[in-house]
């Protein structure tokens, strides 16, 4: 049996790989946004104590430190998954996962109000980042 | 039609859009000048930082993280992430008309697509005010069903 020589994983190694990918992308996203909902609206800030201080009001937040390092295993991960898995089905296979992960993330832990457009946004945006890839 | 944001707030959602791809377009174009990087020459990293598309470009992310950060702190992630999705578009864009790629049907498809899910959110309340929080500049904030603290 001849396996096309492009592909290094198997599909659960794939899949995993590429869960693992949007998963951290989704709590890096989450993270982010919860810990700037926490600090308030930075416009005010920045009037009050300018620049400075709206930069020190969010490095300093641990919430946000910790959705910085999500992020970066995001990325890792990407990097990891890009060397064994196909970019055509790894770029938009995690991107499409994160939009959709992050519309249920938002309304589970941010207890954001996703209503019907949302999803509906949610869903068309996921589709067209598959459909850009091709 | 409800407007729930401020000219000066949509500016900042445009910047969202704009820097991140504008950012990976200049990357793109500075690191095609400057070469493959390999494990054996990854000096080549160092050497990209002097090319002046690579500057811009990082210049761009950071404006990107800057306006984004800013954006979700009176913003739901929901509402600004169709935002950042509309890069992909003004990606393509740039790719067909400054570095001459060609735009396949399925990718004029995606892009529709997006540009769609955009204007579904883009309409729409850009908030969930819970009962706990006080709108600053939102004239028609939305209260949550769900409700609760974080």
């Amino acid at each position: 049996m001849i396996f096309p020589t492009h592909i290094y994983a198997g599909p659960i190694e794939t899949w995993a790989t590429i869960i693992t990918v949007a998963a951290t992308a989704v709590a890096g996203d989450v993270l982010t946004a919860g810990a700037m909902r926490r600090i308030g609206d930075l416009d005010l800030i920045r009037s009050k104590s300018g620049l400075g201080g709206a930069i020190r009001a969010v490095t300093s937040s641990p919430m946000f430190l910790l959705g910085v390092l999500s992020m970066a295993a995001s990325f890792f991960s990407l990097l990891f998954t890009l060397s064994n898995v196909e970019l055509s089905l790894a770029a938009p296979a995690s991107a499409s996962l994160t939009f959709l992960g992050n519309a249920f993330a938002a309304k589970l832990f941010l207890k954001e109000n996703v209503n019907r457009r949302r999803w509906m946004a949610a869903l068309f945006v996921c589709a067209g980042v598959f459909l850009l890839a091709k | 039609m409800k407007h729930t944001l401020t000219p000066q707030r949509y500016l900042i959602l445009l910047a969202v859009m704009l820097t991140a791809s504008v950012g990976d377009t200049l990357l793109s174009h500075g690191m095609s000048q400057v070469g493959p990087v390999t494990l054996a020459h990854l000096g080549l990293l160092l050497t990209a930082l002097h090319n002046p598309w690579v500057i811009t470009g990082i210049l761009c992310l950071l404006g990107f993280f800057a306006s984004y950060l800013t954006a979700l702190s009176w913003a739901d992630l929901t509402f600004v992430l169709p935002s950042t999705a509309f890069g992909y578009v003004v990606v393509a864009f740039l790719a067909k008309y400054w570095q001459h790629e060609t735009i396949t049907f399925y990718r004029w498809v995606g892009i529709l697509l997006i540009v769609c899910g955009v204007g579904f959110v883009a309409n729409g309340p850009s908030l969930t005010m819970h009962e706990s929080q006080h709108p600053t500049d939102e004239p028609t904030p939305e209260i949550a069903t769900t409700g609760g603290h974080r």
